[in-house]
């Protein structure tokens, strides 16, 4: 049924037609909304079957959701930016022992300076933690990933995140289709554990593993996300039979045929990425698009197909890794071995700084003309970093620079974007 | 595309009238987008939220810096916030508040190259009167349905149904009813 709906509400609804048997979780901006949503469908009973637990910490939830995935259930929490920060201990458990819990990340910047707003900071700190994590674009997209991503999960034993822009989808108004839960029923399945607590047939889990199995059982890990790429493009070709629209998948490529230019990018920015690839377009210039929805595992074949016949590679990243680069580059990098072309990381979107139309085309347009840096910080105010190293470098009691940078800007209550 | 950027201040229900905006053009089954500014939210705080509507899928993520309208909650903003950057030339402004346009020494505004198509409102005067509260969300909304031409009155008032329990969605209807009127009496005073 088509909704004008807000992207957590959305996802919660996706939850409960996903038929989870915990929810634990703790609030935190911007993913609380999904949690609540949830809260009340189990308060008022149409979340059936489902024991939803107030936690006292991020841990928590993590811990609880192992416990009620070990003992057999259906378990899904979601978090944001220190929440999966101080769960992050429990989150590389999730996936060491094998438990397909599904978590929402309500993608935001990870502090200090404290900051809600949105960037990829906080996922991409759990990269290596052992889960698949998926990027949505819409939040029509982020509804059927949920879905597909139980599947995943439960398929392979390995928990799933799905990632979501904070507020500029979690908070969106906009049009979702809802399927009904027969439809989400026909495609998923009651879960049916490969490993279960059960006092009948005690087992062991979670044992001390010595050098003698450890490489072993880590390289089982690495072994399930490969399969995890022919896993998750079958989910998304069964999905659309079922559901009727696209949704997922490894990545997307929009109008890269001939394109000498590529824009990489994952999530909600794609949106605004396809928005100046056709004004481009429009003006005679061959670049084009690539959506990367699996990040983990990084489906480094396809990504080498979509860009071996470019020019030229700009990835767009919202988080970067201080003293390095650019964290999405890294594996664009990787899959382009061997292949000489021209790459660019851009890091844009810190901390919910707006990504626009007018400052992508400058930068793809500079990036033509192959004027770019390695790295770029899109829209960075250079006259502010050299306002504060000055001060800095006058004087050796600085005191804190990010409120330094506040005092010299003045308000910013005022501006528009 | 049709773009409205709503000022207000935090606790004014500046997201929820973007909110209730996108529903109504749902409803009218256009393409809809509307989200909360990014700023600072604190109560009293001058804030944003956005609305764009289409006849196809919106993709555009960035916020509304283009406006075709602006609704202003508040016109304490006015000497706050430069609430007209990006407003298109003959683009819409709709005003709270129950001074002129003289009084509020906006008559600049409609002339030169800007040409902005200025209206004001007394929505928290209808507020107050049909609510009790002084909440301009919902008699600027019917406002906006009658200068704007995007939304049918009936739109907007499904839209409040769906966002409010019955008794406080019916005070919020009457007020955008009001407003309504009003607003359609001063177009057609410009058409006569």
């Amino acid at each position: 049924m088509l909704k004008q709906t807000e992207g957590s509400h959305a996802v919660a609804e996706a939850i409960a037609l996903s038929r989870p048997q915990v929810i634990c979780a703790y609030p935190i901006t911007p993913q609380t909304h999904i949690v609540e949503g949830l809260g009340e469908m189990v308060k008022d009973g149409s979340l059936e079957d489902c024991e939803y637990i107030n936690v006292e910490s991020e841990f928590a939830a993590m811990s609880v959701a192992i416990g009620a995935s070990a003992a057999g259930v259906r378990a899904y929490t979601a978090t944001s930016s220190q929440g999966l920060l101080f769960m992050a201990e429990a989150v590389y458990n999730a996936s060491g022992l094998g438990l397909p819990i599904v978590m929402t990340v309500g993608n935001r910047a990870i502090g200090a300076p404290i900051n809600i707003w949105n960037d990829h900071s906080d996922s991409m700190s759990m990269r290596d933690a052992g889960w698949i994590q998926l990027y949505a674009e819409t939040n029509q997209e982020a509804l059927d990933l949920h879905i597909q991503a139980f599947r995943i999960a439960e398929e392979l034993g390995c928990p799933v995140m799905v990632c979501m822009d904070g507020f500029i989808l979690t908070h969106a108004y906009e049009r979702v289709d809802v399927p009904t839960q027969e439809q989400v029923d026909a495609f998923l399945p009651p879960y049916t554990p490969r490993q279960i607590l059960d006092p009948a047939e005690p087992v062991s889990m979670g044992a001390l593993v010595g050098p003698e199995a450890f490489t072993e059982v880590r390289y089982l890990a690495h072994h399930k996300q490969l399969r995890a790429l022919d896993l998750i493009p079958q989910v998304a070709r069964e999905f659309e039979k079922g559901f009727g629209r696209a949704s997922g998948g490894l990545i997307r490529t929009y109008r890269t045929d001939d394109a000498d230019t590529i824009v990489v990018a994952l999530g909600s920015v794609n949106g605004t990425v396809q928005e100046v690839v056709d004004e481009m377009r429009g003006r005679g210039h061959r670049i084009g698009s690539l959506s990367i929805c699996s990040f983990r595992p990084f489906p480094l074949g396809v990504v080498r197909e979509a860009l071996r016949n470019a020019r030229r590679v700009v990835v767009l990243e919202k988080c970067f890794a201080v003293g390095l680069g650019g964290i999405v580059s890294d594996g664009v990098r990787k899959a382009l071995s061997g292949i000489h072309l021209n790459g660019y990381t851009v890091v844009a979107g810190l901390g919910g700084r707006a990504i626009t139309r007018a400052s992508l085309t400058k930068l793809f347009e500079n990036a033509e003309r192959d004027k770019l840096e390695q790295v770029t910080f899109l829209d960075l105010n250079e006259g502010i970093v050299r306002h504060e190293l000055e001060r800095e470098r006058q004087n050796r009691r600085s005191g804190p620079t990010a409120e330094a940078i506040l005092r010299h800007i003045g308000t910013v209550a005022s501006g528009i974007g | 595309m049709f773009q409205i950027r709503i000022h207000g201040r935090g606790g004014q229900g500046v997201v929820s009238g973007a909110e209730m905006l996108s529903v109504a053009a749902f409803l009218e089954g256009r393409h809809a987008q509307a989200f909360p500014s990014f700023g600072s939210e604190r109560t009293g705080a001058p804030v944003m939220a956005f609305c764009r509507i289409d006849d196809k899928a919106i993709r555009l993520r960035e916020p509304v810096l283009q406006p075709d309208a602006l609704i202003v909650q508040d016109c304490t903003l006015l000497h706050q916030v430069d609430l007209f950057n990006g407003l298109q030339p003959g683009g819409q402004v709709l005003l709270n508040s129950n001074r002129s346009i003289e009084e509020l020494g906006l008559a600049e505004l409609t002339g030169g190259e800007r040409r902005y198509r200025v209206s004001i409102i007394p929505a928290t005067d209808l507020a107050q009167k049909h609510v009790g509260r002084p909440v301009p969300n919902a008699a600027l909304l019917g406002g906006f349905a009658a200068l704007s031409g995007q939304l049918r009155l009936e739109s907007v008032v499904a839209a409040i149904r769906e966002k409010f329990p019955k008794s406080i969605a019916d005070k919020n209807i009457a007020a955008a009813e009001e407003a309504y009127a009003l607003a359609m009496r001063a177009v057609e005073a410009v058409h006569a």
